[in-house]
């Protein structure tokens, strides 16, 4: 069992290039100078197979099918969902921290994979590379090891691919990477 | 009941007040001095909140949030009693913030706020420190200023629930090298204990072991390498901590 999860936001070049202008006004005003770490608590890990619970009021999900590094072991397939939200100025605590909303794999792959593939119903809707981030993998645990030391077996996303797709009650989801077995879930109305 | 867990000749133990000192489960009685402090809790999810006291966020120039401002820490964000924090070189404003922390003692999905102090294992103090040259507007306030490594001092003691008569009315002081720079008093949180666990168990469950950081009065000072720094709540503790330099030894060889 990790010791803590956590996630990256803004890390996929195309999330930044997507805000654009947006960095420079308020409530930013600058683009962010270290990453932006948020923590997915232990009430939010699940597994493959068990539903995703959509809340009361929401009516889609997004579906972040990312990798999770996992610290001096390897890498796992993670389905990181959250409810939408456009503003990253204030931790997002009502959207990721739900139960079950960090899905992550059971099996290590050893290699890093080059990209992850998210399917909802069987279609493929989303392939996020990890040669389009904007820190790669070394370079943002040794930023983050900075100021907060990640320990042998916590687990690192390394980000929230900038087309994931949206899912609704009743979509079946899967998230893949070579070497390891997917991960499936249905998302079900709370 | 006070309760601790500290380190002593190589084991981890569960200790109780008595008298001032640390009594082992074995019977052994021990000095403050004699033993290494751990928090008082394995802690599971560490919440805590920023303005959550009227004058402390006047003091920042925000006006009070409507919903509670809630951010996460780091299990590795923490430290225990007598123990030592880095002030990194290049920084120009370090402050503490003491705060009453609520260990969460059973596990709450959904609870009323009539209901949420059958909830509350215990409390224990806080000292959660942040440095402001950190402060970057994504997810402020961001792991770079809250969640550094060993930043937020807890403890010394968990003192049992029962014990408390009313958590909402309790003293709360720092003091840096011995003169008092914060004052204030539960009374005056703008969401006090029972709205913070309805609004947390309301769209998450809360384990035993998860701990709310309730959030600071006024009286932020800078402080610097070498400053001792002693958070305290009437009832609950004296946590006391030490700022040290980012290169300084940790160990106390010769």
């Amino acid at each position: 069992m990790a010791n803590a999860v956590y996630g990256v936001i803004l890390n996929f070049r195309a999330e930044l290039a997507l805000l654009g202008d947006q960095l420079y006004r308020d409530p930013y005003k600058k683009p962010p100078v270290a990453p932006v770490l948020y923590l997915r608590p232990q009430n939010t890990w699940n597994t493959s197979g068990s539903a995703i619970r959509m809340p009361t009021g929401a009516n889609a999900l997004k579906m972040a099918g990312t990798l999770g590094v996992v610290i001096g072991s390897g890498y796992v397939v993670v389905n990181d969902v959250s409810i939408p939200h456009a503003s990253y100025y204030r931790p997002a605590i009502r959207q990721r921290c739900r139960d079950g909303f960090c899905v992550i794999g059971s099996q290590v792959a050893e290699r890093e994979p080059r990209e992850i593939r998210t399917f909802i119903n069987g279609d493929l809707r989303c392939v996020a590379s990890t040669a389009d981030l904007v820190r790669p993998i070394d370079r943002l645990t040794a930023d983050i090891n900075e100021f907060l030391t990640l320990q042998p077996g916590d687990i690192l996303l390394i980000g929230e691919p900038p087309d994931s797709p949206l899912a609704t009650a009743g979509d079946r989801v899967r998230v893949e990477m070579d070497g390891v077995a997917p991960i499936e879930n249905e998302v079900v109305a709370e | 009941m006070k309760t601790a867990r500290v380190a002593y000749a190589g084991a981890i133990h569960y200790a109780t007040e008595q008298n001032g000192c640390v009594r082992l489960t074995d019977g052994r009685v021990l000095g403050e001095d004699a033993v290494v402090w751990l928090p008082p809790v394995q802690t599971g999810t560490i919440f805590a909140l920023g303005l959550n006291y009227a004058d402390h966020a006047r003091e920042l120039a925000f006006k009070a949030p409507d919903e509670p401002l809630v951010f996460l820490k780091g299990p590795q964000s923490l430290c225990g009693h007598l123990g030592k924090t880095t002030r990194p070189r290049d920084v120009t404003y370090m402050h503490y913030e003491c705060e009453l922390a609520v260990v969460i003692g059973k596990t709450a999905r959904r609870v009323t706020k009539a209901d949420a102090y059958n909830y509350v294992a215990g409390y224990t103090v806080a000292n959660d420190y942040a440095i402001r040259d950190y402060l970057e507007n994504y997810y402020r306030p961001n792991f770079r200023v809250k969640s550094r490594d060993f930043a937020t001092p807890l403890g010394p003691w968990l003192v049992d629930a029962g014990d408390v008569a009313d958590p909402m009315n309790l003293q709360l002081r720092t003091l840096v090298n011995g003169t008092v720079t914060q004052e204030g008093n539960t009374r005056d949180m703008i969401f006090d204990i029972p709205a913070l666990i309805a609004y947390l168990s309301e769209f998450m469950t809360l384990a035993p072991g998860d701990i709310i950081l309730t959030g600071t009065p006024e009286g932020l000072a800078d402080v610097k390498v070498g400053d001792e720094v002693i958070a305290e709540i009437e009832g609950i503790g004296s946590l006391k901590n030490t700022l040290i330099g980012e290169t300084e030894d940790h160990t106390h060889v010769g």
